[in-house]
């Protein structure tokens, strides 16, 4: 009976041991829980640090392996692009291309312009005035991504013979949104105005888009 | 499969049991490299090689299926987008040079596997099928990284197709248009580069799959040990985990050390600078090699010179190229047949003193020479250097290996493993 005690002792006590070892080792006095007597075994010691490092490589070979995934630097050299508008009369558009996107670049007629500035702003599902979204001076300069806000078709209405939608401006086929003559979404799914990007007239008829 | 005494899986919780009762994977891994299989105590670093092995073809599919994220398999754009990858793909130059070294250092580790197989006798009764699958792995491993060293499409790739597949056109009768049949074309284009590519990312999977029939064949005997006497008891094994995760950790620690060195300090020592010029099908590079992993089978086929006819008649029965070509492929061929060539009951070459001394002295450098003389360029005095090494390679198999095993008198072997490890006698299971 007594044996049988004893050996239930003996084998509870590294248990315990190492329970505390575990407790103690996240505490910022790590290496002086190593000494002997203090409850730790060596061993926990060798096991949490090997872990730990295996981690720090794993971790430190995944951030590559992901990294690689994101656009590479002749994708990111590619980020702007210089335009000639003279060609584009009153009341025509162009599409080009900027980073793998349409661009439309639109010349307003005056009254394209007044249409856009009849509208209360702040009626509007996502309010912002034309002059907003051009710059100053260059107000007839309606230039947008060809995305759709919604799920990123390319919109109807910048070439010639296309249907412009309900207000002028441009229509998505897939899902029927309608945009006006600022490019704003007046009907249908889409939550956004086409987005305008950054972009600056460096002469009077070359604009830098990027 | 496994001994009696292995430890049984016993789920911990009840998630774990729920899954052990549908689909016992958890158990697999734990009889395959956990506390369920017992391995011979004794094993030492020779036996972390098959895991090293494992590892670096997991490095390497890793690395692959990132560098196909980037690659174009056309014979106008493979070279640049290589170049696309070095220099512009985020991290690309570590993820290429990683799986460009990596293929050195999956061959190193196979070489050091297959040699320890070679000396411990693991190919003998009853390991022979994990031997045969291993040659099968080897040959895949040497396909894969063929068709992988013509993707980038370099003056090495490109002459290396042309030669590898020249290959074929040895054969007599069907020979050019069997060539013709694997290149698609007369000389190697979009068509070849193409099929190289998707065999190249095929194979490696392939390769995984026989890895599991290895192991599998390996879980039936167990492991072999350094002292070649079987497992008799409880007592010659410990549980794989820890004792041999921890040493296999060990050893994986080394490996990466060298791996990471070389491809951080010295990513293109291993490599040929001919292979960042684009190819050119119409010039050949001066002096054209192929990676330092076939080199001794290269020497082989280059030692065949004259062909082989019957003497004053100048009838020819079989061609020098085709010799070449056969004995090249029957250098690897043979060693499917090893395990009934070396006839000897003792495993080990510890305890075969003859068998050490051919190993040592005529096996290891017959294959250095070998080795060396397939990266000289072809002129006489590499040649019969070639030759007879060649030679000795065959005839170390095919007729020394025989004869020794008849003849020589082996060692005494130890009664059992833990005999030869602690020098007392195995205890009896009823004391």
């Amino acid at each position: 009976m007594a044996t049988v005690k004893k050996t239930t002792g003996t084998s509870k006590a590294p248990r315990k041991k190492s329970a505390e070892a575990s407790a103690e080792l996240t505490a910022p006095t790590a290496t002086a829980t190593v000494e002997e007597g203090e409850g730790v075994r060596r061993r926990d010691f060798i096991h949490i640090a090997a872990v730990s490092f295996a981690g720090v490589g794993a971790v430190a070979v995944a951030i590559p392996l992901v990294s690689q995934m994101s656009a590479s630097a002749d994708v990111l050299a590619l980020a702007s692009i210089e335009v000639d508008v003279a060609a584009i009369q009153p009341g025509q558009a162009i599409k080009t291309s900027w980073r793998k996107q349409p661009v439309f670049i639109r010349n307003l007629t005056p009254s394209e312009i007044d249409e856009a500035n009849k509208v209360d702003a702040g009626s509007l599902r996502d309010p912002q005035t034309l002059a907003e979204r051009t710059q100053p001076g260059k107000e007839n300069w309606l230039i947008t991504l060809g995305v759709c806000t919604h799920l990123g078709c390319v919109p109807l209405g910048a070439a010639a013979g296309e249907v412009k939608g309900e207000y002028g401006g441009y229509f998505c086929p897939c899902h029927g949104s309608h945009y006006d003559t600022a490019a704003r979404i007046r009907k249908g799914p889409a939550p956004l105005n086409l987005t305008v990007p950054e972009y600056t007239f460096i002469s009077d008829t070359v604009v830098k888009i990027g | 499969m496994s001994f009696p005494w292995a430890n049984e899986y016993k789920p911990q919780n009840a998630v774990t049991k729920w899954v052990d009762e549908r689909l016992p994977l958890p158990r697999l891994v734990y009889n395959a490299v956990g506390a369920g299989y017992p391995v011979p105590r004794n094993l030492n670093y020779f036996w972390n090689f098959g895991v090293l092995a494992g590892v670096a073809l997991v490095i390497q599919i890793v690395t692959g299926i990132v560098l196909a994220m980037h690659y174009y398999a056309s014979v106008d754009g493979a070279f640049n987008s290589v170049e696309h990858i070095m220099r512009d793909v985020n991290a690309g130059w570590f993820i290429r040079y990683a799986h460009m070294n990596g293929a050195s250092f999956f061959f190193i580790v196979v070489y050091i596997h297959i040699f320890r197989g070679l000396f411990y006798g693991s190919y003998k009764a009853p390991r022979e099928m994990i031997w045969l699958l291993g040659v099968v792995i080897f040959l895949l491993m040497m396909a894969t990284a063929f068709m992988g060293y013509v993707l980038p499409w370099g003056q090495m790739s490109f002459w290396g197709a042309q030669v590898i597949t020249g290959f074929f056109s040895a054969i007599p009768l069907v020979g050019e248009p069997l060539r013709q049949l694997l290149l698609g074309g007369f000389a190697p284009d979009q068509a070849a580069l193409n099929r190289f590519f998707s065999l190249h990312y095929l194979l490696p999977f392939v390769i995984a799959g026989v890895i599991i029939l290895h192991i599998w064949a390996l879980h039936i005997p167990g492991s072999s040990n350094p002292t070649g006497v079987s497992v008799k008891s409880e007592q010659d094994t410990v549980p794989f985990h820890p004792y041999y995760t921890a040493k296999d950790g060990f050893g994986l620690g080394i490996f990466l050390i060298a791996f990471v060195a070389i491809t951080f300090f010295a990513p293109n020592l291993l490599g040929h600078p001919d292979n960042y010029i684009q190819a050119n099908p119409l010039s050949t590079p001066a002096h054209i090699v192929p990676e330092w992993y076939f080199l001794p089978f290269y020497a082989i086929l280059k030692a065949f010179t004259v062909n082989f006819a019957i003497p004053f008649t100048g009838i020819v029965l079989i061609e020098a190229k085709l010799m070449g070509v056969l004995a090249m492929f029957g250098s690897i061929l043979l060693l499917f047949f090893l395990p009934w060539l070396d006839t000897s009951p003792v495993r080990s070459g510890h305890y075969r003193p003859l068998f050490r001394k051919f190993f040592w002295y005529g096996l290891i450098p017959s294959i250095v020479v070998l080795t060396y003389c397939g990266a000289q360029p072809p002129y006489t005095q590499w040649v019969v250097l070639s030759q007879i090494a060649a030679a000795y390679y065959f005839a170390h198999f095919l007729i020394i290996l025989p004869i020794v095993s008849r003849i020589e008198r082996p060692l005494p072997l130890p009664n059992s493993i833990t005999e030869a490890v602690t020098g007392k006698p195995l205890q009896t299971a009823t004391a």
